[in-house]
């Protein structure tokens, strides 16, 4: 079965784009199932050091199209995860050096090899994003329960949409559950309604992640860590599996069960 | 939903609240590429236009967006006035 390619987008920066794609990579990937993930920022990289892997890099991205090495030398293996590989983008180009067919002709060929290809797009709405979107098979929005994200991510699932790559799943990051039980920060359920797409995850802010993106180590390699959990329940659920989602229900339900749910490790 | 719960709890005082509101708003407007002002002129044309046909009560006309999953959609609630030459006979 060919794999499949799954773009992680946003509109907004810094709002965990690299950081779902590094976890979810490794979550799959840790699985035992082949994973390239694919750094899509081109001139602003930072696939690599989240993973860890920014002494390793030979050949780029563009290296890769501009066809000044094979497939195999761009690929870079992970040091934890045999499965787990990487293909860099280049720091001294810009977007333009890759066009949106350029993308869907490599994520051709990496589908043959590779149970999932994970691109990071980049943030904005320009020539990046629609290089990271023109192979997808499924768009991953990722947002944060706050207005600015909330409004860019409305637009690129406007702009998904247009580009007939929809439906897109929506993950929302870095959910306080305290400030949403204050009444202080927008409840999954106001942003799911807001932005009206499905939703494939909940990630609460956990400082792990930062820790982790520190020593190069992606958090769902900590199995302490909440945000870790939830990394791992998403990559079940791209696999098609009925995790069970944190009860949405009305009366707080949800925070309720979210405690729960971090204090049991997610069992 | 400004409910009764809501102002109970005084949930509509709660940034969290206010935001959602805020932000209802401005989707519906980047969604279709309408401000506020497009939306007064188009209302006002549209009074327009129907009146020239039916007695409307220009005072009461709502013009609305709405949203039902990602689709949007204009409302307009235009009352009749009841017709001059029955009433007065």
């Amino acid at each position: 079965m060919p794999g499949k390619v799954i773009t992680i987008t946003s509109g907004k920066g810094g709002v965990g784009k690299t950081t779902a794609c590094a976890n979810l990579g490794a979550a799959l990937a840790s699985d035992g199932l082949k994973v390239v993930c694919i750094d899509a920022d081109i001139g602003l990289r930072n696939l690599d050091v989240v993973l860890g892997l920014e002494n390793r890099i030979v050949y780029d991205l563009v290296d890769l199209i501009e066809g000044r090495c094979r497939t195999r030398q761009a690929l870079i293996r992970d040091k934890r995860l045999p499965e787990l590989y990487l293909i860099p983008a280049a720091q001294t180009r810009d977007k333009s050096a890759v066009s949106p067919s350029d993308m869907i002709k490599l994520c051709d060929e990496l589908r043959g090899e590779f149970d999932w290809v994970i691109i990071d797009s980049p943030a904005g709405i320009e020539r990046g994003f629609r290089n990271a979107i023109a192979p997808t098979d499924m768009a991953l929005v990722v947002t944060n329960p706050e207005v600015a994200a909330v409004r860019d991510a409305d637009r690129i699932i406007g702009l998904i949409e247009a580009e007939e790559k929809g439906p897109a799943r929506l993950l929302i990051n870095r959910i306080k559950p305290n400030m949403v039980k204050r009444g202080e920060m927008l409840s999954p359920e106001d942003v799911i309604e807001l932005l009206a797409i499905e939703l494939i995850g909940l990630v609460p802010e956990d400082e792990n992640v930062l820790t982790g993106t520190n020593r190069g180590a992606p958090v769902v390699l900590n199995g302490k860590s909440r945000a870790g959990q939830a990394f791992r329940n998403i990559a079940q659920r791209l696999r098609g599996e009925k995790v069970p989602f944190l009860a949405l229900d009305e009366n707080g339900g949800f925070l309720g069960k979210l405690t729960r749910m971090i204090r049991t490790g997610g069992r | 939903m400004g409910g009764f719960l809501d102002r109970l709890l005084n949930r509509d005082s709660k940034s969290a609240y206010q935001a959602k509101e805020r932000m209802r708003m401005v989707l519906i407007h980047d969604r279709v590429n309408m401000n506020t002002n497009t939306l007064e002129n188009l209302k006002n044309e549209i009074i327009g236009v129907i009146s020239r046909h039916v007695d409307i009560d220009s005072d009461s006309v709502r013009i609305e967006m709405t949203q039902e999953g990602r689709q949007q959609r204009l409302i307009a609630d235009i009352p009749l006035k009841p017709s001059r030459r029955r009433g007065s006979g």
